[in-house]
């Protein structure tokens, strides 16, 4: 809690959802996951570095069913903030910013990030994963 | 602050005491990384498929080539740079004591440098083949 208790601007709650904000909260929050994503990369060439046994370990772990659900969800996580992030991008450039626009390319960020999602997932399960 | 009869310029106070100057740095190393990334992270992508039904041998030798062990560590320090300053701002926006804020700035930047450190080193270790 604040120090002072100062009166406080309206919350989620009495907003009616709107696909900008959808955009907005899970850009943030995609972030947050891939942070933790980062951190599982690091210990994944970390385990490599260390030698035969560790890679099997980290490997089994994430070739499991609960590891590759894990997986999916960080190549979404990484579609959508790679998507988000040039439509920020072109935004700060001072691109996009009729409502109209800007509803477009936030559906353009959400479907996107699923449809390549998918694609990924499919060529990964064509390279011989998921085994 | 400045009070109305104060004959010292609004500079005077801004300097030394604020973000006179250092405030658009954030702002510019956050989007540089981002623009990096986009860009690397599709490279990872592409390099992690590939690594798909790898034996350890060769989930070596690919990581260790010269030119994905260099992609590599850009990446990583691009993502760890562009992480460290995404958390910041949710720390920023979300912990508003002071002391538990500090504390959790502290936590991000030693976790980020740290692993930064160690998966840059295990890249330098498999690319020189110890």
């Amino acid at each position: 809690m604040p120090p002072v208790a100062r009166p406080l601007s309206p919350h989620l709650q009495v907003y009616r959802w709107q696909i900008q904000m959808v955009t907005s909260i899970l850009h943030r929050a995609s972030g947050i996951v891939l942070s933790v994503g980062a951190f599982v990369l690091a210990g994944m060439l970390l385990a490599l570095a260390s030698g035969q046994e560790a890679w099997d370990c980290a490997r089994g772990l994430l070739a499991a069913w609960p590891g590759i659900l894990v997986m999916v969800g960080f190549t979404w996580a990484l579609c959508y903030h790679w998507l988000n992030g040039i439509r920020h991008l072109v935004q700060d450039a001072g691109w996009g910013f009729s409502i109209p626009a800007f509803v477009r390319s936030s559906w353009v960020s959400v479907i996107g990030s699923v449809v390549l999602t998918a694609i990924i997932c499919a060529v990964a399960i064509c390279c011989g994963g998921v085994a | 602050m400045n009070s109305p009869d104060s004959l010292r310029s609004p500079v005077k106070n801004a300097r030394g005491l604020g973000s006179a100057r250092s405030g658009v740095h954030h702002f510019i190393v956050q989007r540089a990384t981002a623009v990096a990334l986009l860009v690397l992270a599709i490279y990872l992508v592409v390099l992690l498929v590939s690594l798909i039904g790898a034996d350890y041998a060769q989930a070596r030798a690919t990581v260790g080539h010269p030119c994905n062990a260099v992609m590599l560590v850009a990446f990583l320090l691009a993502m760890f740079w562009h992480g460290k300053l995404g958390l910041q701002v949710v720390i920023e926006d979300y912990v508003h004591t002071p002391g538990r804020a500090l504390a959790c700035q502290l936590v991000v930047v030693f976790a980020c440098a740290l692993a930064a450190l160690a998966s840059v080193l295990a890249v330098i270790r498999i690319a020189l083949g110890a």
